[in-house]
């Protein structure tokens, strides 16, 4: 069992990337969160955690939050005090009916097309605290949350 | 014989198919891939098919989903399908799926399993 993360931590440095859910922008979202966190100077293995982590937040947006349609992303990366990164991944597509159930490993709506079920579960191994919050036909906002070492 | 399409090479040894990819297999880079190494597979039907993924320098649940529908693809003709030397970011998340105790991982220097001729 991990230690829970404190969410009010101070914030000492934040900033907010809005892209439509195409998956060619699955890259580049990761790749802009690592850049912004890469001045903490996590360790690679770190900076890989995080990279994947937010690669699997997005594809949840684009394969199913917008499954027949193009919507906004929202990603806000906040650095905290105690070397804390908060990270958000917001949409407004059709929301989760049963997110205990989503979050269960290999549980997938879309086996069809190779969807393993595991995008959650790689979430809360890659990160120290994963929180969802959604509501059916408003959105989901995840929250990803990463202490690195000191 | 070695083809080329992408990120991804195809070598043949005999009734064996090697496919390596490299780059970033993620939900957008697995569509195009998976098309490829499809194509192949089904129109050579090789007994044996090694997908090679030294060079992945990243991989999400994505790139799962395509391990698993290839060792599907090709065990349902009969053939066998095994990873070949997976990076430390494949192994990673294999691991974590649990599906380095599903499918078979190999390295190219692990002669014991048989592979020594590659």
């Amino acid at each position: 069992m991990k230690n829970r993360v404190d969410f009010s931590a101070a914030v000492e440095n934040e900033m907010q990337l809005s892209l439509p859910s195409l998956s060619v922008n699955e890259g580049m979202a990761r790749a802009a969160v690592a850049a912004f966190c890469a001045q903490l100077n996590p360790t690679a293995l770190e900076l890989a955690d995080i990279k994947c982590a937010v690669s699997e937040a997005v594809t949840n947006c684009i394969v199913h939050a917008y499954r027949e349609t193009v919507g906004e992303i929202l990603l806000c990366v906040k650095l905290c005090e105690g070397r804390l990164i908060q990270i958000e991944v917001r949409d407004r597509g059709c929301g989760i009916a049963d997110v205990k159930q989503a979050r269960e490993p290999l549980f997938t709506t879309d086996a069809e097309n190779e969807r393993s079920g595991m995008g959650f579960t790689v979430m809360e191994n890659f990160c120290d605290e994963l929180r969802v919050r959604s509501r059916l036909g408003k959105g989901t906002t995840v929250t990803l949350l990463k202490r690195l070492h000191k | 014989m070695i083809r080329s399409g992408g990120q991804v090479v195809y070598e043949t040894k005999g009734d064996t198919l090697v496919i390596r990819v490299g780059g970033e297999i993620d939900h957008h880079s697995a569509v195009a891939v998976r098309a490829g190494i499809d194509e192949q597979i089904l129109e050579a039907r090789p007994g044996r098919v090694l997908l090679e993924l030294s060079r992945v320098d990243f991989m999400d649940s994505s790139g799962l989903g395509l391990i698993m529908g290839r060792f599907a693809l090709v065990s349902k003709y009969g053939g066998k399908f095994a990873v070949l030397d997976p990076s430390p970011a494949v192994l990673k998340i294999l691991r974590l799926a649990g599906m380095d105790r599903m499918i078979t991982v190999l390295k190219t220097k692990d002669k014991k399993k048989g592979n020594e001729h590659l």
